[in-house]
């Protein structure tokens, strides 16, 4: 009882806020991309990359946020030859989302050690400081949000927000989800499909890439080998879970995270080390068998 | 001012291989139904789809109020007021009706003004008693309610050349009466209207001018009031059509199929018992939805029923699976050919096997004879005078009609005692229907046993030796054909029974 009461607390929810942070930001990614009609399982392998090129923009530049405009830069790129393969080669969308993730991972491997000539870890490098905003840091309970929090913290929930607006409110997001649905009836009407694919697809590599850099410049100084650990998975999930909604994804994610922040919690609890570890990845895993099942996702995905 | 709104003059276009289009002149009235009549394959489509800018003519030229146009794409022909309501939707189920409609043309700079758009739209909807929902899902709706949609959808974007492509084909009787209502509402508004149908009944119901085409070709463009259906189908066909068929009086041998006390809809109050005979056809009417569909698939095995006994030959096969109900001698046309009677990817032959795979002597020990199915399937291509132009072309592309002579085909030539024939013509054109019914009077006269299910009360009054009329999954009547008196049967399938509910 004890244990539980002192999970509940402010950090914790801080926490969990952290944590969710880069599966916010794939599963909105995700979101984009797949209301396009794009399948993407390369989500993690797009956060991988975008691990890497965060820490070596800041390791050249000195700079954190060098690297994450590198890594924006990269993301785009990346999400750019996806759509070029899946959009304008209509390769199969699964295969190639395997490739990618395959490839990122001998990639990234193969780049720390060519820069660092070390296996596993790369050096440590300038890192994103974090913020605290006056006065809002003020306000009683509500202040601890805006004190000492990553600038990360503000722009994913900025990014939520528009992103809902974007889908729901806008000319083009109500077009964006008639092309996920059916896109010959899209382009009946004149809309250019393959324009909004392309521009989906890179939108979710430049998303995918900013949660990689969040991780490795961010949260850490430093890349790790398969840092993202799942987490692209889980965006993937979270996206189904929450509906192919931003808002949905948002809080899809906090789910998982709150897994996460619950596995840090309970280490010193006297459940096998092993069970506590699985906790976030089984939760995906249930999600998947038991709510995509009845989901409704966009009725053209993948296919093109 | 006697210009015509849409003029296409000499309009040729080929294919590889063939002539889809031979210098095709068609002339349409402003505010005029004209009619676009034409068998499958007569290059009514084809037409339209250059008037659309989804082809372009190899020869010919269009023109729009005297002035000739290059329509190079849908976007010109857009712009020239043309719009076409395709045979195939072109909606978004998820999204709503409004959605739908304002699509590609939303009112608003960047963010979506919904009520503006709802306000126009409405006022539209209202104009020519569309009776829409503009709030509902698209995936909700029914599928009269979706053309209308797609119609709605065209005016919005301010249309006053209609293009229709066989747009009753999918309907219910009613939808399509609802349909024409709003034609006539469009014309009196002054829209043009194309209507390319091969139905006859509607031409004559709602056409001012009717133009036949037939293989690629004009045949005469016509006033409504100087033609008769007969004549229209002697040059959609380019022969005689027999509308009335001699059958011989037969005496109906023993039972077949008796099918008793089953209850066909949860919310029906009776149950149904009907029998079908050695030698004869048995039809039943009744507008779609009544429960034809169920009882079509509990005869099968299908659909699980829970009381009542269904028999084969004196047989009860309540407990019997589909297959061993087929083994005793069903043969089946379903009503959805798509669905349920054909793999659209797999080729003619391996379609041919469908259901009898495990047969001598298309198989013999689990292997498959390959040889025995393509002899096989060749006789039956040869009997029936099926159109293909090979065994291992995928039967998908095949037209509809060569599509469901191979079911028939394939369904009958197992020799069954019992057949099925559900919707059986549905979307045919009128020389295959004349065929499929020719074999289904051939099979009576051979003395097998034909339940005959079909929305089409023309058919059923044609074929049939005895007609029931399902309502609301309950059996109004069952006799024979010429105990109905005139319009008795049109009560029926609305639900009234002769000498009751008059005062409806």
């Amino acid at each position: 009882m004890e244990q539980l009461s002192s999970i509940l607390t402010g950090d914790f929810i801080l926490l969990t806020l952290r944590l969710a942070i880069p599966i916010i930001l794939a599963a909105i990614g995700e979101t984009f991309c797949e209301r396009s009609g794009v399948m993407n399982l390369g989500i993690e392998g797009m956060m991988l990359i975008g691990a890497l090129s965060g820490v070596l923009g800041s390791f050249f530049s000195g700079e954190p946020w060098v690297g994450v405009v590198f890594a924006i830069i990269v993301g785009a790129g990346i999400g750019f030859i996806y759509a070029l393969l899946c959009v304008r080669y209509k390769a199969d969308q699964v295969v190639c989302g395997i490739g990618l993730n395959m490839l990122s991972l001998g990639f990234t491997t193969a780049m720390v050690h060519a820069v660092w000539n070390r296996d596993g870890m790369s050096g440590t490098v300038a890192q994103v400081e974090n913020v605290s905003i006056p006065i809002l840091k003020n306000i009683p309970l509500l202040g601890r949000l805006f004190e000492k929090q990553s600038p990360f913290l503000y722009l994913t929930l900025i990014i939520v927000a528009a992103s809902w607006y974007f889908m729901y409110k806008t000319k083009i997001g109500l077009r964006l989800r008639a092309i996920g649905d059916h896109p010959q009836a899209a382009e009946s009407v004149g809309i250019n499909v393959t324009r909004y694919r392309y521009a989906s697809v890179i939108l979710c590599g430049i998303l995918a890439s900013i949660a990689g850099a969040y991780l490795s410049i961010v949260q850490n100084n430093l890349f790790v080998q398969n840092m993202v650990a799942g987490r692209g998975f889980m965006a993937i999930a979270a996206n189904i879970f929450g509906g192919w909604n931003p808002v949905g994804s948002f809080l899809a994610s906090l789910v998982f995270a709150f897994a996460q922040a619950l596995r840090l919690n309970l280490a010193d609890l006297n459940i096998p080390d092993q069970f506590i570890q699985m906790l976030p990845y089984g939760l995906t895993l249930i999600v998947l068998v038991g709510v995509a099942k009845k989901a409704k996702g966009p009725e053209a995905l993948g296919k093109i | 001012m006697n210009v015509y709104h849409v003029e296409l003059k000499e309009i040729t276009k080929r294919f590889s291989g063939f002539i889809a289009n031979d210098h095709i002149n068609l002339s349409v009235k402003r505010g005029e139904i004209h009619s676009l009549l034409g068998e499958n394959g007569a290059g009514k489509t084809t037409l339209m789809k250059i008037l659309l800018g989804l082809y372009s003519a190899d020869e010919g030229s269009l023109w729009i109020d005297g002035k000739e146009v290059h329509i190079t794409n849908p976007r010109i022909a857009f712009q020239l007021g043309i719009g076409m309501v395709h045979q195939h939707f072109m909606l978004v189920n998820n999204l709503s009706v409004l959605e739908n409609i304002i699509l590609g043309q939303e009112p608003g700079n960047v963010s979506l003004d919904m009520k503006k758009s709802y306000k126009i739209v409405q006022e539209l909807s209202t104009k020519y008693n569309f009776a829409l929902d503009l709030n509902a899902k698209v995936e909700d709706l029914s599928v009269g309610m979706k053309q209308r949609v797609e119609i709605l959808k065209i005016l919005y974007r301010g249309a006053d050349i209609i293009i229709l492509d066989e747009p009753t084909a999918v309907l219910t009787p009613q939808e399509a009466d609802k349909l024409m209502k709003i034609l006539h509402d469009m014309k009196q508004q002054g829209k043009t209207i194309i209507f390319i149908t091969h139905k006859l009944n509607e031409t004559m119901e709602v056409a001012d001018r009717i133009t036949v085409l037939r293989n690629g070709k004009n045949v005469i463009t016509v006033n409504k009031e100087d033609t008769t259906p007969e004549e229209l189908a002697k040059f959609m066909v380019g022969r005689d059509i027999c509308f009335t068929i001699e059958k011989s009086k037969k005496k109906r041998g023993k039972p077949i199929l008796s099918i008793e006390n089953v209850k066909l809809l949860p919310q029906a109050s009776d149950t149904v018992s009907l029998s079908v005979h050695e030698g004869e056809i048995v039809g039943i009417a009744g507008v779609e939805g009544n429960g034809q569909r169920e009882l079509e698939e509990i005869i099968l095995g299908l659909r699980k029923y829970k009381n009542g006994t269904i028999s084969l030959l004196g047989v009860n096969i309540n407990s019997m699976t589909t297959k061993v109900r087929k083994d005793l001698g069903i043969g089946y046309i379903p009503s959805d050919r798509h669905k349920r009677a054909m793999l659209s990817n797999f080729t003619i032959a391996d379609n041919y096997l469908l259901g009898y795979h495990f047969r001598a002597p298309f198989s013999s020990k689990g292997i498959l004879k390959k040889r025995e199915v393509e002899k096989h399937s060749k006789d039956m291509i040869e009997c029936f005078q099926i159109k293909v132009s090979g065994l291992h072309q995928s039967i998908g592309s095949l037209s509809g009609g060569n599509q469901q002579k191979v079911i028939v085909s394939r369904e009958v030539s197992q020799n069954p005692h019992l057949i099925i024939a559900a919707q059986p013509t549905r979307g045919l054109d009128i020389g295959a229907i004349e065929y499929i019914h020719n074999q289904l009077l051939r099979l009576r006269d051979e003395g097998k046993a034909i339940l005959l299910i079909s929305a089409e009360l023309t058919e059923i009054l044609k074929l049939s030796d005895r007609i029931g009329v399902l309502y609301k999954g309950e059996l109004m009547e069952l006799k024979e054909t010429d105990e109905y008196a005139e319009g008795e049967i049109g009560l029926l399938m609305a639900g009234r029974k002769a000498g009751i509910g008059t005062n409806g």
